[in-house]
């Protein structure tokens, strides 16, 4: 049976764990060392660490930092953050990481992805695409705005994904549009995220990491649509990001978004919710799941 | 001397951290004379077929490894390390193998995602040696698109689509498909296995 893959991540800033709401507002959830052990421990089938300083700061101490975490994990780690150079990326896979993620500089430089690839393997080339929605987004925006409030009561949501998985969620998706956004969402491009992706897998990109920019930091749930129709769209994995905040959304992600795997952050670093629990709750919904 | 084949591409370095942390002494060797010393080999592959093969050949180290191997020295392949006994590749058609499987290494065609990241599950056919202490249905790490035949001495075997070889012993030559390095505490269980062998 081959599993779904929940992956925490670590956003760092200066040595320390922090998390963005919409990359904006930090919180300070602990020592990167630490958590990653924890995590370890009740089963992450990952980890990635991004380090949201990174294009403005000297990296020394992500170095440290990457180092410190790799030597007493024996599970795949990710690195990415501020990443534009071969020589970037082979300092960190170095320094310990078995996979870097390319965001900005991808969508710059998209040879870079070829060169990674060619140089330490696809299976190294992590490409973060970060997506907003266009076509229909101010409906969209509004219902996400609406589920902060329900997740936060429990399982609202819970019978959306016990609906049959196929089918749906491409036709809902009709008409709409994602754009690629840079620099932390700062920054809009022309490139459709679809398109986008595509590319990057003919490029050479072994993973993508697929964050919603309108979910992102609101805690209402996965953008399954955006999920599913990038995972449709290309035949190397989708790690889903953004907007998680119960585990009815990682269901609703792995059966109606299509996704491979599923990232967050804040959702385990402030306990809310156990690896373990999640996990549990994913099998008994049918998820593949490693237990 | 436990000796990690460094031939320039590959994870020599996180499989180095995996042996270490189990406490053995290993190291990285890149040139024959130095593996002909080994008492232990590790391949630890990673990337394109073709290019490990090339890449071992250029470096003198092919010769040597299929003496070494051919003496009866343990040997541990890892992905690529698994890929390389079989007699070729479909990865690179013209390249030959180390010929000690028999059999042909294919490309995933049944699932929509290729390459296969992530876990899956081992079925354990025999509970000695490699997967000694090692739980039927365990879950290990895998990332690769191609994947070898089942054949006699596959000693477990993965589905992903079709079934796979997922470990492989026979004599002196045990190799998995998937990264024990990587496979969290079953994994490194399994690392050790054939470091106390």
């Amino acid at each position: 049976m081959f599993a779904k893959r929940i992956i925490p991540c670590l956003d760092c800033k200066d040595g320390r764990v922090v998390k963005g709401v919409r990359f904006v507002h930090l919180r300070d959830a602990g020592d990167p060392g630490e958590l990653a052990e924890v995590y370890n421990r009740e089963g992450a089938d990952e980890l990635v660490m991004l380090d949201i300083s990174a294009s403005r700061e000297g990296r020394a101490t992500l170095m440290d930092t990457v180092n410190r975490v790799a030597r007493k994990l024996f599970i795949p780690l990710t690195v990415g953050g501020g990443v534009r150079t071969l020589e970037d990326a082979r300092r960190l896979l170095r320094a310990g990481s078995d996979k870097v993620a390319i965001n900005t500089a991808a969508v710059e430089t998209p040879e870079l992805i070829t060169e990674l690839a060619e140089r330490f393997g696809n299976q190294a080339v992590v490409v973060a695409i970060d997506a907003r929605r266009i076509g229909s987004a101010k409906q969209k925006t509004g219902n996400a705005k609406m589920e902060i409030g329900k997740s936060k009561e429990g399982n609202l949501r819970v019978s959306n994904f016990q609906s049959p998985v196929s089918g749906a969620v491409s036709e809902e998706a009709a008409g709409t549009t994602w754009t690629v956004v840079t620099y932390g969402g700062t920054r809009p491009t022309a490139l459709d995220a679809v398109e986008w992706a595509r590319r990057v897998e003919k490029l050479g990109g072994g993973e993508i990491l697929l964050t919603s920019m309108d979910a992102d930091g609101t805690q209402a749930g996965f953008d399954c649509e955006l999920t599913a129709t990038i995972s449709r769209a290309v035949r190397i994995p989708v790690i889903a990001s953004g907007g998680a905040g119960g585990p009815e959304h990682f269901a609703e992600v792995f059966l109606r978004g299509a996704a491979d795997a599923a990232l967050a952050a804040s959702i385990f670093h402030f306990e809310t919710h156990t690896i373990r629990s999640l996990k549990e709750y994913l099998r008994e919904r049918g998820v593949p799941v490693r237990i | 001397m436990i000796a990690l084949v460094d031939y320039g591409a590959g994870n020599v370095g996180s499989v180095l951290k995996a042996v270490q942390y189990l406490g053995f002494p290993a190291q990285p060797v890149s040139s024959p004379e130095l593996l002909a010393g080994a008492e232990k080999i590790v391949l630890p592959g990673q990337g394109h077929f073709g290019a490990m093969m090339k890449a071992l050949a250029d470096r003198r180290l092919l010769t040597t490894l299929r003496k070494k191997i051919a003496a009866g020295t343990p040997y541990f392949g890892i992905c690529l390390g698994l890929q390389a006994l079989y007699e070729s590749s479909e990865e690179a058609p013209a390249v030959t193998g180390l010929g000690m499987l028999r059999g042909k290494v294919t490309r995933f065609q049944a699932l929509p995602k290729v390459p296969q990241v992530g876990w899956n599950q081992l079925q354990i056919r025999r509970a000695d040696g490699l997967f000694r202490s090692i739980a039927d249905g365990s879950f290990v790490y895998y990332c690769h698109s191609y994947y070898g035949p089942v054949t006699p001495e596959s000693v477990a075997v993965t589905e992903y689509g079709e079934t796979y070889a997922a470990g492989v012993q026979k004599g002196n030559i045990w190799a998995v498909q998937f990264h024990p390095e990587k496979s969290g505490e079953v994994g490194l269980r399994i690392l050790r296995n054939f470091l106390e062998k």
